[in-house]
This record gives structure tokens, C-alpha cells and sequence, in this order.
């Protein structure tokens, strides 16, 4: 009965590969949350008053809020007490932050190797510049020198807030202001890290810049904070990936990422989102509970969002686009896998309000084990979006009879001239298709990972590549042990 | 506060007269009047906060001060003078529901195969008091506040009951008319009952004959029994003065067939709400819409179909044209429980908005708990396809000709669906009068004539 058990237990641990944690001293403040808690986040990061105040207003706008529960998704109670809202694994001695990577604890520079990020000169093959924050701070940001150079600034948040305070006042909470909702409220107020970018006008960032975000300590909450402000004429492409190791109890991941897009501007933002998904009895796991606005404010501007959902016990989330300068034109890609007792609750919001704008919507969810997955959009055209256009598609597929897949479109129309269409099938993976592998030697297994990934292919290939590779392997990896 | 007052009104309506409530009407409906104000009372109205009111300020429509018929006094009304909206090339057994009240004093001459009632709900439940306590209340969930008002108000109504093995041949067609000098609101009951194999088919027709302010609730209990067929046509021509509430519920059996089809030609605020629970394997259900509102009209339709067993099948067709500053809300919901396998359902809505004013709140659900299932929905809102308009015009035919041929043929799938043909010729006249606003003018009608 043991050796069984054993077994069990590393089939089980095999399938979460990043479940790792890393043993570096962290310095964790108390548990709880109230005033002086944010005042001690803000004092840590030696931040100015204006951004004090920020939290602070924030905080007391939290305090009035209760959290929704509209959501199709069974949530269990957060106690907002029992978290402590600021871990720091670079136990630094003074303030200023690592520099070189020689000062960075070797344990956590192992630790993003194992998670397969170039930190080092690797990277000027890979071409990709990385912002890494484990729990709560930002550990290193690669390549910062190159792009001074063209005059982007890739920066922690806190760093962005002490060098760049004029670009952050401009634009912090510009896209989604503490009022937004329970969890922007509550990240406004405690948030301790994130990435900042700025692509000045007419700069093509010549690589692709990613962030990688990792709870490692144990009952810590993790409240970053994205900024990303695209000025006229620029482009960049973002990406972000998230890992945290197994633990029984739910971690809290409430973050907030705002982007800006300027006149003529184009932003893809890709996420591979592979939180810790809780084990296969539906113990422990992330509460991904996120909120991710772009803001396409100049004509002819585009944004990007593609994402792939693998992990997360709950995912509840809606990137969205708020398509204000005319002809503006915005892009939702998603792939959402949810297996065993994961659930998740996430589509986009597509607002129109220039004229002439445009969105596309692709959501493809995949449900398995006994999970239940739901597609949640919204598609608003205002009263003077002349001339909007929307296609949306969401498909389902369902493997397994115990889970569930679940649609809920909205469309609010206020222009006659706008066109909106939206379709959804829900169908379990096709006999045929099965049949079709099994009859030329390939094992159901192998079959069911051909046809997902087939099916998902729409939303992989709008990813940058060596995401597209990861993405897919994680596709495997996630319904491992889903027929047969 | 407002808010309360909106209920409030309601609340000290039933404490005062629920003696004078119950001494007009039945037993059988008496028996269910505590627990549905107790329901009423804690929940009230419902806010747009609830998902499933999120398009309807209700406690705005219930707010102004509406007179009831509590004593069932007798309001002069002679219909068939008022109303004669009959079907040409249809022959159809023709009763009138004034307000909430069955009127018997225009019964059809030609009798109804032997066990069939049609008549008034309060007397049905006097002279067949367990057959009707049997159903009545049984689907309608007084959970929602509506439907408790109704339970709690509610003096007379509609049975139709049908038995086993009977067809009816003639199409029973309900004129329910509002009537009354003051600002009125009528809580009308309906129930019908189809045992195994029967067959009926059933037209409902609204009409508003005062120009008041008018408020219904209706609360329309329908039991389909195995391998029974029924068709439900609902055709709403009130006017704006006229705000409507009506709660379809809809048990279905092994083998039932239900088409349900509700179509808003003219309307001031009109809420439909259709609930169908598919409750035996192979059952059928195709609910079918069609609203056509301008002005500041409001139609907002809500449906909920349930597969609750395997093997049954669904269909949903709703179409829309909203014109001036009209608002359309359609929310669908597909709900396949987690045993309902074989599921086979399909929901298409689509709307077009005419003016710059109109809005279309669309919402098409998909809830699904089974895998071996088909199911899709779509849906889309736009305008007419100008190069079919250039197409026309290039042929002479006018702009607004054009259009109105297009917005015909958009409304006419709805129509198709129909399975009595004398009705879909009827309709398609009706629309195609409505978009040229010569509505009133019906021209079959001897009133018009």
C-alpha cells in the first residue's frame, strides 16, 4: 500500500515541475493588514509621500468595499489578515537593491534556473531582457543598459517610483484607478513590485521584454504591478510568465497591470500563466485574481493580449481593452486549460469608443477532471463608436464527464452602425479525430495532446516562439492523465 | 428608500385586503398566498443588481399607484365588439380574458372534445378543485418577486387542461384585453395541462383597449406530458402606456414537444421571462422571438432552458430591430446538468439597430456540465447589408421600400417557425404593417373596418 502511495505521490508532483521553493533568507513582515502596513511597505521601499498617499487612499477605499462574489466560481474565504503583504528574498542590507548579479543569493539565481530563465549572458542569444520579482520584490533586470541606450527605460516598479517619479505619477492608476474594483483597490494600497516600462516616441524596442513572477514564501501574498506606457509611433512585446511552488493552503496573487498605448503605437502582451494549480484533490493552489486594462488612447494604436491559462486552483480575470483613439484596434487571444479541481472564470472586455475601432476576440477553453471552466466577455460599442467592428469566437472542449464549460457573452450596443458578432460551440474532443490517430499507432495520450494542441494552434502561434514552445509543452504537461 | 416603497405599497396591499383577496377567488389559489408574501415580503423587488433583472428597473415599473379589481367588480366590456382579431383562413375556438378576468359571456358556439377545459382558473379550482391543486404552483418559483406578486395577487386566470390521448384540431385563441378607466394593473394566472399524447395548440393576443397606464403580471404554469405536443404563440400589440411582466415555466415530459414563440409587436416596457425544464428523455423544446420597438420602447426577454436528462434537444431563435431610442435585452441561458448527455441544443440571436439610439443588451449563455454534448450559440447585431439595399435601389425600389423588405425577411425566420400556416401569413402581414406604422390599422379586424 506504501509503495503504491509513493508512487502516487511522485506522479503527482511530477506533473507541477516548478513546485519547487527555494531556501534563501527572506524577510517577511508581520502578518495583517491595516494602516501601518502600508506605511511600512511604502517606508521599506523608500518611496515618496505622494505615493504614500496613493496607498493610503486606496487602503481606505478597500476598507469600504466587500469582495464580489459574482463570479461562476467556488471560492473559499480569503482572510485578508492572515497574509503578510511584503516578503523580501534578497535580504538586503541596505536599501539601494541588488547590483551586480554577483550580489544576487546564489540559491535564487538556481532557482530561476530551474524555472529556465536566462539571467545571465544566455540572454543575449535568447534577446529577451527579463525583470524577475520573486514574492515580493524585483530581483534583477537584465539588459537595462542596452535599452537606456534607445532611451526605454525597463526598470522595477519601486525603481521606476524613485527615478521616474514624473512618468509614474502621470500614468500610475490612469488605466485602472483604486475605485475599479475590491482587488485594484487592494493592490493600489500594498502592491510591493512589478515591472515598469516606457517606450519613448518612435522607438521599435529591438527585443522582447519579459517579466517572470515567483511566491516563494510560505502565507505571503504577492501584489505586483505592471506599468507599461507605449508613447506615439513605438512597439514593444511583453512577456510574463508566473510559477510558485506547492503548497497545501490557496496563495493570494492579486495584481494589477495597466498599458498605455500612444497614437500609432502597437503593444503585444503575452502571458504564460503557470501558478501552482493545487494538487489532484483540489488542496492548496493559487487565487489568481487579476486585473489587466489596456488603454489605447491615440489613433491608429493596437494591443495584444495573448494568453495561456495552465495553472491557478482559481483564475479570475479579464484583460481588457478600452479602445478610445479612432481606428484603434485590439486583439484578444486565449488559451484556458483547467484540470482536476481547478476553476476558472476569464474572457476580455472590449470597449469601443472611437470610431472606426476594431477587436477581435479568440477564447478556447479546455476543461478536464473535474474542473470548470467558464468564459466571462464583454463587448460594449458607445454611442459614438461609429463604425465598430467585433468578431468573437469561444469554443469549449470538454474531456471527461465531470467537468464543466460554461459561456457568458455580453454585448451592449449603443451605435447603430457597429457590427458585433459573436459564436461559441461547446463539444467533447471528436471520436473520429481519436480514431482516426489511434488506427495509424498513436496512443490516445499522445492523440488527445495532437488535437489540443491543435485546437489551441490559433492562439499559440500569436505567441513570441520560445513561449509558443513552452506554452505547448505546458498544454501537455497540464492534462497529463486526462483519458484512459 | 424609494425603493421601499415600491414593495411597500404591495405589502400593506395584501396585509389590508388579503380577507377581500381571498373571499374572490379559489381555495386552491388561496392556499399559496402566506408563503408567497412571506417570500415577497423578505426579498421584495428585485434591483438590476440581480443578474437575471439586470435589463428591467422593476421597482421603477411598480412604483406609480395602480388601481386593482380586488372586489372583481364588474368592468363594462363587451370584447367581441372591441376586439375581433380573427385569423382569416383559420377557424379558431376564440375566448377573452378581460384584465385577469375569463369572460364567459362570448364562449365559443362549437363544443370541445369531451374532458377538455378551457375556462376560468377561479372556477376550474372550485369544480375540479384536486386536479388543479395537482398543478397549480408547483413550477412557479416564488423565489422570484415577481412571481410571488403574483402568487399573492392573483384572483382568476386560465386553465386549460387536455387529456390523454385527445387532439385538439382548432387553435384555442386567448384574447386578453386591459380594460379600465384608471391606471390599472392585472395579475393574470395561467395554467395548462396536456396529459400523455394530448396535442393543442394555444394563440395568446395582448391588447390594451383604454389609453391608460397599465401593469401586468402573468405567471403561465405549463405541464407537457409524455409524447404530448404544444405550441405557444404569444403576440403582444398593447401600446406605451402598457408595462408587462409575463413568467412562462414549463415542465416537459418524455417525448413532449413544446414550441413556445413570443413575438413584441408593439409594447411599452415588456419583460418575458421562459424557464423550460426538460425533464424526460427525448423532449423538444423550440422557443422562438421576435421584437420590433421604436420610440422608447423596451423589450427584454429572458430565457432559461434546462436540460436536466439525457437526449433532448433544444433550439432558440430570437430576433430584434430596435428603432428611435428603443432598448432590446436578450439573455439566454443553455443549462446542460451534469447526467444530460447526448444533449443536442443551438441558440442564435440576432438584432439589428436601425437608429443611433437603440441599444441592444445581448447576453447568449452557455452553462454546461455533461461532455458528450452539441451546443452553440451565436450571435451578432448590425445594420442591413447595404449592398442588398444598393441591389434594390439600383432596381427602383425605393430606400425605405428596401429597407423594409430587408427588415421583413429579418424577422420572417422567426416567423417561419410557426407551424400553423394561416398564423405565419398573419404575421408576416402584421410586421410588415408595423414597420410602415399603420399597426393600429389592423384592416382584418371588423373594429378597423
Amino acid at each position: 500500500m506504501e509503495e503504491k502511495n509513493e508512487f502516487v505521490k511522485k506522479v503527482a508532483s511530477q506533473k507541477y515541475e516548478f513546485g519547487f521553493t527555494t531556501d534563501v533568507q527572506t524577510e517577511i513582515i508581520e502578518k495583517g493588514l491595516n494602516e501601518d502596513v502600508v506605511r511600512l511597505i511604502s517606508a521599506k521601499k523608500n518611496e515618496p509621500e505622494w505615493m504614500l498617499e496613493f496607498r493610503l487612499r486606496a487602503f481606505r477605499h478597500w476598507l469600504t468595499l466587500e469582495q464580489p462574489e459574482w463570479g461562476h466560481l467556488d471560492m473559499p474565504e480569503i482572510d485578508y489578515q492572515a497574509i503578510s503583504y511584503y516578503a523580501d528574498p534578497t535580504k538586503k542590507k541596505d536599501n539601494s537593491g541588488p547590483k551586480t548579479t554577483d550580489e544576487i543569493d546564489p540559491e535564487l539565481m538556481k532557482t530561476f534556473d530551474k524555472l529556465g530563465i536566462p539571467l545571465e549572458e544566455r540572454l543575449a542569444l535568447a534577446g529577451t531582457a527579463v525583470d524577475a520579482v520573486m514574492d515580493s520584490v524585483s530581483v534583477k533586470t537584465t539588459f537595462k543598459e542596452t535599452l537606456l541606450e534607445k532611451g526605454i527605460i525597463f526598470c522595477s516598479i519601486s525603481e521606476a517610483i524613485r527615478e521616474h517619479p514624473d512618468l509614474v505619477k502621470q500614468y500610475l492608476g490612469s488605466v485602472v484607478p483604486y475605485r475599479d474594483n475590491y482587488f485594484a483597490a487592494l493592490n493600489s494600497a500594498v502592491f510591493s513590485d512589478g515591472s515598469f516600462v516606457y517606450i519613448p516616441k518612435g522607438v521599435r524596442c529591438p527585443m522582447e521584454l519579459s517579466t517572470y513572477f515567483r511566491i516563494n514564501a510560505r502565507e505571503t501574498g504577492q501584489f505586483e504591478r505592471t506599468l507599461i506606457v507605449c508613447d506615439d509611433d513605438a512597439y514593444v512585446s511583453y512577456l510574463e510568465g508566473c510559477t510558485a511552488p506547492m503548497r497545501d493552503e490557496n496563495q493570494l496573487h492579486a495584481a494589477i497591470v495597466e498599458i498605455v498605448v500612444n497614437e500609432n503605437a502597437e503593444v503585444k502582451y503575452s502571458t504564460v500563466q503557470n501558478w501552482y494549480p493545487g494538487d489532484e484533490n483540489g488542496k492548496g493552489g493559487v487565487l489568481n485574481l487579476v486585473t489587466k486594462r489596456g488603454h489605447l488612447r491615440g489613433a491608429n494604436s493596437k494591443l495584444s493580449w495573448t494568453q495561456v491559462e495552465t495553472g491557478s486552483a482559481i483564475t479570475w480575470k479579464y484583460p481588457s481593452c478600452v479602445l478610445q483613439g479612432d481606428n484603434s484596434q485590439a486583439e484578444f487571444y486565449s488559451v484556458a486549460v483547467t484540470n482536476n479541481y481547478q476553476q476558472a472564470d476569464t474572457g476580455t472586455k472590449m470597449i469601443h469608443i472611437g470610431k472606426n475601432t476594431k477587436s477581435t476576440i479568440i477564447s478556447k477553453g479546455i476543461s478536464a477532471g473535474k474542473s470548470q471552466n467558464s468564459y466571462r466577455g464583454l463587448v460594449k460599442v458607445g454611442t459614438n463608436a461609429d463604425g465598430a467592428r467585433n468578431y468573437s469566437s469561444c469554443d469549449s472542449l470538454l474531456l471527461g464527464s465531470e467537468c464543466g464549460a460554461h459561456t457568458f457573452p455580453y454585448m451592449d450596443i449603443h451605435n447603430n452602425t457597429a457590427i458585433v458578432e459573436h459564436e461559441a460551440t461547446t463539444s467533447k474532443i471528436s471520436e473520429d479525430q481519436l480514431f482516426y490517430c489511434n488506427q495509424r499507432g498513436i496512443s490516445t495520450e499522445d492523440a488527445v495532446g495532437l488535437i489540443v494542441n491543435g485546437y489551441a494552434k490559433e492562439v499559440l502561434n500569436k505567441l513570441p516562439m520560445e513561449f509558443a514552445v513552452e506554452a505547448q509543452k505546458l498544454l501537455s504537461v497540464s492534462l497529463e492523465g486526462t483519458v484512459g | 428608500m424609494e425603493k421601499l416603497n415600491s414593495e411597500k405599497q404591495y405589502i400593506d396591499l395584501f396585509q389590508e385586503c388579503s380577507g377581500l383577496i381571498a373571499e374572490h377567488s379559489s381555495e386552491v389559489m388561496n392556499a399559496l398566498r402566506a408563503e408567497a408574501f412571506e417570500k415577497f415580503s423578505k426579498n421584495g423587488f428585485p434591483t438590476q443588481k440581480v443578474e437575471r433583472y439586470k435589463y428591467t428597473d422593476v421597482p421603477e415599473a411598480f412604483k406609480p399607484d395602480y388601481g386593482l379589481n380586488i372586489k372583481r367588480l364588474n368592468i363594462p366590456v363587451n370584447p367581441a365588439d372591441v376586439f375581433k382579431c380573427d385569423v382569416p383562413n383559420m377557424s379558431t375556438l376564440l375566448y377573452f380574458v378581460v384584465n385577469d378576468e375569463f369572460y364567459t359571456k362570448a364562449m365559443p358556439k362549437a363544443g370541445l372534445p369531451d374532458g377538455v377545459i378551457v375556462g376560468s382558473l377561479r372556477e376550474a379550482s372550485k369544480q375540479h378543485p384536486e386536479l388543479v391543486a395537482k398543478y397549480y404552483g408547483k413550477l412557479a418559483d416564488t423565489n422570484d418577486s415577481v412571481t410571488a406578486l403574483n402568487t399573492m395577487l392573483a384572483q382568476d386566470g386560465l386553465f386549460v387542461y387536455v387529456p390523454k390521448n385527445v387532439v385538439l384540431d382548432k387553435t384555442l385563441q386567448i384574447v386578453n384585453i386591459l380594460r379600465a378607466d384608471v391606471d390599472f394593473m392585472a395579475n393574470r394566472r395561467v395554467l395548462i395541462v396536456l396529459e400523455e399524447s394530448a396535442q393543442a395548440r394555444i394563440l395568446f393576443c395582448d391588447h390594451a383597449a383604454d389609453d391608460r397606464n397599465f401593469l401586468t403580471t402573468q405567471v403561465v404554469e405549463v405541464f407537457a406530458g409524455e409524447n404530448s405536443s404544444l405550441d405557444i404563440y404569444e403576440l403582444e400589440e398593447t401600446h406605451e402606456k402598457n408595462k408587462r411582466f409575463s413568467n412562462l415555466y414549463v415542465d416537459q415530459k418524455s417525448y413532449s414537444n413544446v414550441l413556445h414563440d413570443s413575438i413584441t409587436l408593439y409594447n411599452g416596457s415588456t419583460r418575458n421571462m421562459a424557464d423550460f425544464n426538460l425533464n424526460g428523455q427525448g423532449a423538444e423544446v423550440h422557443s422562438y422571438g421576435c421584437a420590433i420597438a421604436d420610440s422608447s420602447q423596451h423589450i427584454d426577454n429572458n430565457t432559461l432552458i434546462s436540460h436536466n436528462v439525457p437526449n433532448c434537444q433544444s433550439d432558440q431563435l430570437y430576433k430584434y430591430v430596435l428603432d428611435d431610442k428603443a432598448v432590446g435585452a436578450f439573455a439566454g441561458r443553455i443549462l446542460v446538468r451534469k447526467d444530460a448527455q447526448k444533449t443536442v441544443s443551438q441558440e442564435t440571436n440576432s438584432n439589428l439597430c436601425v437608429s443611433k439610439e437603440a441599444r441592444m443588451f445581448t447576453q447568449p449563455m452557455l452553462e454546461i456540465y455533461a461532455d458528450d454534448v452539441k451546443c452553440s450559440h451565436g450571435s451578432t447585431v448590425g445594420q442591413l447589408d447595404e449592398m442588398a439595399l444598393f441591389y434594390m435601389r439600383q432596381r427602383g425600389i425605393s430606400e425605405a421600400e428596401a429597407r423594409r423588405l430587408l427588415q421583413n425577411a429579418f424577422c420572417s425566420q422567426a416567423i417561419e417557425q410557426i407551424r400553423l400556416e394561416p398564423l405565419r401569413d398573419r404575421l408576416h402581414m402584421l410586421v410588415d404593417k408595423r414597420f410602415r406604422g399603420e399597426l393600429n390599422k389592423c384592416g382584418g379586424c371588423k373594429g378597423c373596418k
